[in-house]
């Protein structure tokens, strides 16, 4: 009621009726109000002077940053809440969205409820020292989420992240990968939506069992956080208790609670959702009312745009590792198709994907399209354009998707999807599936500590590996690794929610939200093509003198993973199959919902310096393929084949997603003016392939 | 009848510079001519042997049709028309399934002794690729250790038949890019009555390694590749003569 009371008083009564009105329901809002966009991206404006001077200044403090070694400036004795700081500039009369994570741009907060020796450490990589009385409050005083962690682990889960079979999780950094629904401050108001939340605390009552509680205490915290988003607001001279009222407002009430998001979490990837078309519908109404003209609309979005590439954690060395960077995962989800048929592509899609040409190319935000087959050739082209000038942009398969989660659904990080606001996950890192068939061959030692971490089996004795035999083994093993996967995995989500809750994140979720189990794999590719070599040609086990196999030699040739041959390809299905049918036997926190993802797109790296020379010829320390990728040249019949192969993998059963890194040299795109049509046929090869497959 | 073979060395599966589209690219075994810029110098030999038969490449074709649009197949190789009773049988199967066929040759085995080959081969085929090295003759066997003519006479036969021609030339500074001989192969084209497309290929020097690895001495060692303004200017010296003789007989 209070939307329409609002409305009357500014005058703006313009917005279609709907569900919307009665209840929390953005997804009502932007189907009764969004007007699809089928042209070109003609329309689209250049930088005015006050983004270009604007973003020159950034451009000057992300270089100072480089120079100095990757930091500027951190915080060592404030605590980051949201409210922690006072209003923060770049150049305060050139910002048409304001807010900053802290007092100044770049200047990286202090986050320690994930863990205080993170923080710590963070701090130390750059020459940074963390307060004394902030280190013995969350030492003494306060436990963090790394500590609740650690304080449960099990000698054996310990053994297993050590050697790196189970690895990159979640343990001493924020799990991230909640993505709130940010569009609900800009179109409700915070006070409509602290009133939907009182109400869904009053509703919980009777018995008092833990979930009960868990529950009330999470809602009384969301409450807090929104009541504190409010305050932030108010930091930089709004009132965002009610409804934006046009569409600068409903950017910066939007990126306010994003802002409060990135204030209380670092997490390894902070997604702001799906929000281009939601503004749109501010856009077009104030370009009606003559408030704005195509030039400011796209000035508001360029500034939006540049805050988010401001977006800044602190972070180990280790981590950045870990990530090869320093990622934010800023994902925007932009375009698709809605359930009726109709586009969701506006023209502010286009004014999303214009800040790589009016800012230049950039990672973050990482701004996603949701490709579909029946996306409007205008826009196809505009991406096909922009990829090929920019390429910054990620596509992810808008039919394949939209079939599971409906047509109001974002990618958080690069391809895990969820609902806005009514979905979210527990984060899990990945399963080293490679290492566990070395386990399999070498009874639990790990083959390169050689120590005894997984359970003690019989080990392969025989010179020649047998197919039958190994396979026997491996399914035993991983039977192991699944269980002492997802129950590390039930410690750490536990002690997340209780020591480090996304409050303001989960403040803008519904109450009964659905969560999915999120676990990886690594090393598809290799075990598929070491199961292969296994199975068509001879592969003999070299020992060392206590008879642990720490390589192999390979007789004959093997189809390998990456043509589009069955012979291979099909194991690489059954194992995905297999490894998930393992995972679900297990209990999952909170009654989530398994799934798992091969999408290892940098840590890759990583794992495969923990990994021995494996059976498909491998050697110890190189990379594992990135996500479901066959291994480097291995896949020799070209890019159709390959990503062929990669298409079998089923869909149902690693529905957290299946990775494909894929590069081309311009060159081979053709001849330039073929270009754009070409690119478009590319990626709706992929869609077709695909769904052909489930 | 008896199932008809083929020799060949690779695929591509996702082609996009071999003819129209986005297209499965077979690379076939053996080539008479051994050019001094060949950029494939492993498919020279006949007895690098994968043998493969002409439902196999259709199976292959058919795993990937979903990123064929605007596309279909091209045999390349080597010098496909070494084996042109496959090619033929290849491009009669794909026509019944409604596939684009495009072959790209040198078109140097062309001879009035099989012309009862050709014709059969042409009534399966939608494009020619037909690579024009050199549009002279003395310059031509020192590049490739052939003559011309029968590349002339395929070209005027390929015309004839109204068969589409996309012409292709590979630019080599200093061996192919003299203005008077881009002048002449302007003036040929501008004969020929169904040439659809010019492509300047710019030569390159990424086989050296595959000369090595086959302990080939690399012919053009001090050459270097041209840059686009010369591509582009290639192609106009090319395209006005091209333009100039056809208003001349208009």
């Amino acid at each position: 009621m209070l939307v329409e009371e609002h409305d009357k008083t500014c005058k703006i009564n313009d917005f279609k009726p709907g569900k919307w009105q009665t209840e929390i329901n953005v997804r009502d809002f932007i189907q009764n109000n969004y007007t699809q966009y089928e042209g070109d991206g003609s329309f689209l404006s250049k930088p005015t002077e006050l983004t270009i001077n604007l973003w020159e200044e950034c451009k000057n403090l992300l270089k100072a940053e480089q120079e100095n070694g990757g930091v500027i400036d951190m915080d060592t004795n404030i605590v980051s809440t949201i409210t922690s700081h006072k209003a923060g500039y770049i150049d305060k009369d050139k910002e048409k969205i304001v807010g900053l994570q802290t007092d100044k741009p770049l200047k990286r907060s202090l986050q320690p409820f994930g863990g205080i020796r993170m923080a710590q450490g963070a701090c130390q990589a750059y020459g940074y020292k963390v307060d004394k009385e902030i280190t013995e409050i969350f030492t003494k005083y306060r436990k963090t989420h790394n500590q609740g962690v650690f304080d449960v682990y099990t000698p054996e889960m310990k053994a297993a992240r050590h050697a790196g079979i189970i690895t990159g999780l979640p343990d001493a950094y924020g799990r991230g990968r909640i993505i709130g629904d940010y569009r609900r401050i800009a179109l409700y108001g915070i006070n409509r939506l602290i009133e939907d939340k009182q109400e869904q605390y009053k509703s919980i009552e009777g018995e008092m069992t833990p979930e009960k509680i868990q529950l009330r205490e999470e809602i009384a915290e969301q409450i807090k956080a929104l009541e504190e988003i409010k305050e932030l607001g108010e930091i930089y001279g709004y009132d965002i208790s009610q409804p934006a009222r046009n569409a600068q407002e409903a950017i910066q009430w939007l990126y306010f609670g994003y802002l409060a998001a990135v204030k209380e979490q670092n997490g390894a990837a902070m997604s702001l959702g799906r929000t281009s078309t939601f503004i749109d519908i501010y856009i077009e109404r104030d370009l009606k009312n003559g408030i704005l003209t195509e030039r400011t609309a796209q000035e508001l979005i360029d500034h939006f745009i540049m805050k988010l590439r401001l977006i800044k954690f602190a972070r180990t060395p280790e981590y950045n590792e870990l990530f090869s960077g320093d990622p934010t995962w800023v994902t925007e989800s932009i375009g698709g198709m809605g359930i009726n048929g109709k586009t969701l592509v506006t023209k502010n899609s286009f004014r999303y994907l214009h800040t790589l040409e009016n800012l230049g190319p950039a990672p973050e935000p990482n701004l996603t399209v949701l490709w579909s087959i029946n996306l409007p050739k205008g826009f196809k082209d505009y991406c096909a354009h922009i990829s090929i000038t920019t390429s910054s942009v990620q596509y992810e398969n808008d039919d394949l998707m939209r079939a599971i989660h409906g047509d109001d659904y974002a990618i958080a990080c690069c391809v895990s999807s969820m609902v806005v606001g009514k979905e979210m996950q527990f984060f899990g890192a990945r399963a080293n599936l490679a290492k566990c068939l070395l386990y399999a061959i070498n009874g639990g030692i790990d083959e390169i500590s050689k120590e005894q971490i997984g359970p003690k089996f019989q080990p392969i004795k025989s010179e020649y590996l047998n197919y039958e035999e190994v396979m026997q083994k491996y399914d035993d093993m991983m039977e192991w690794l699944a269980g002492l996967y997802v129950n590390t995995l039930n410690i750490i989500h536990y002690m997340h929610d209780k020591y480090c809750y996304e409050r303001a994140q989960m403040a803008l979720h519904d109450k009964e939200v659905k969560r999915y189990f999120a676990t990886g794999i690594a090393g598809l590719s290799v075990v598929a093509d070491s199961l292969s070599a296994i199975k068509y040609a001879k592969v003999k086990t070299i020992r060392d003198e206590n008879g642990i196999v720490i390589d192999y030699q390979i007789e004959g040739d093997f189809p390998k993973y990456g043509n589009n041959d069955d012979r291979v390809d099909s194991i690489a299905v059954n194992i995905v199959k297999t490894f998930m049918t393992k995972i679900r036997k297990h209990y999952t926190y909170r009654n989530s919902i398994p799934t798992m993802s091969i999408l290892t797109i940098t840590s890759n790296v990583v794992y495969g310096k923990k990994t021995g020379n494996t059976p498909d010829g491998r050697k110890k320390g190189v990379p594992l393929a990135p996500g479901a990728n066959p291994m480097h040249g291995r896949d020799t019949n070209g890019a159709a084949d390959s990503l062929s192969s990669v298409a079998k993998l089923p869909f149902n059963d690693a529905q957290d997603g299946i990775s494909n890194t894929f590069s081309i040299i311009p060159e081979a795109l053709g001849k330039e003016e073929s270009y754009l049509e070409e690119l478009t046929i590319n990626f709706d090869g992929g869609c077709c392939k695909t769904i052909l497959n489930n | 009848m008896k199932k008809i073979e083929g020799n060949i060395h690779s695929f591509e599966t996702l082609g996009t510079v071999d003819g129209p589209g986005i297209r499965f690219v077979v690379f076939m075994q053996g080539c008479p001519m051994h050019c001094k810029y060949c950029h494939n110098p492993d498919t020279w030999s006949l007895n690098n042997n994968k043998i493969i038969s002409v439902s196999e490449i259709l199976k292959k074709y058919d795993n990937v049709k979903e990123f064929m649009k605007n596309g279909g197949i091209t045999v390349t190789g080597g010098e496909p028309l070494v084996q042109i009773d496959f090619v033929t049988e290849l491009f009669k199967s794909a026509k019944e399934k409604n596939i684009h066929t495009t072959l790209d040759t040198s078109g140097i085995l062309f001879n009035k002794e099989s012309i009862n080959k050709y014709n059969r081969l042409i009534k399966y085929t939608d494009l020619v690729l037909l690579d024009i090295k050199h549009i002279n003759d003395d310059k031509h066997k020192d590049l490739t250790g052939y003559s011309n003519k029968q590349v002339i006479e395929f070209a005027k036969y390929l015309s004839k038949n109204n068969i589409s021609i996309w012409i292709r030339h590979v630019l080599v500074p200093s061996i192919t890019d003299n203005e008077n001989d881009l002048k002449e192969l302007g003036k040929f084209i501008a004969s020929l009555k169904t040439v659809k497309a010019l492509e300047i290929l710019p030569y390159h020097d990424m086989a050296k390694e595959k000369y090595k690895k086959l302990g080939i001495d690399y012919p053009l060692k001090e050459i270097k590749p041209p840059d686009k303004n010369q591509i582009l200017k290639s192609k106009e010296l090319i395209l006005n003569e091209y333009k100039k003789c056809l208003q001349e007989n208009t």
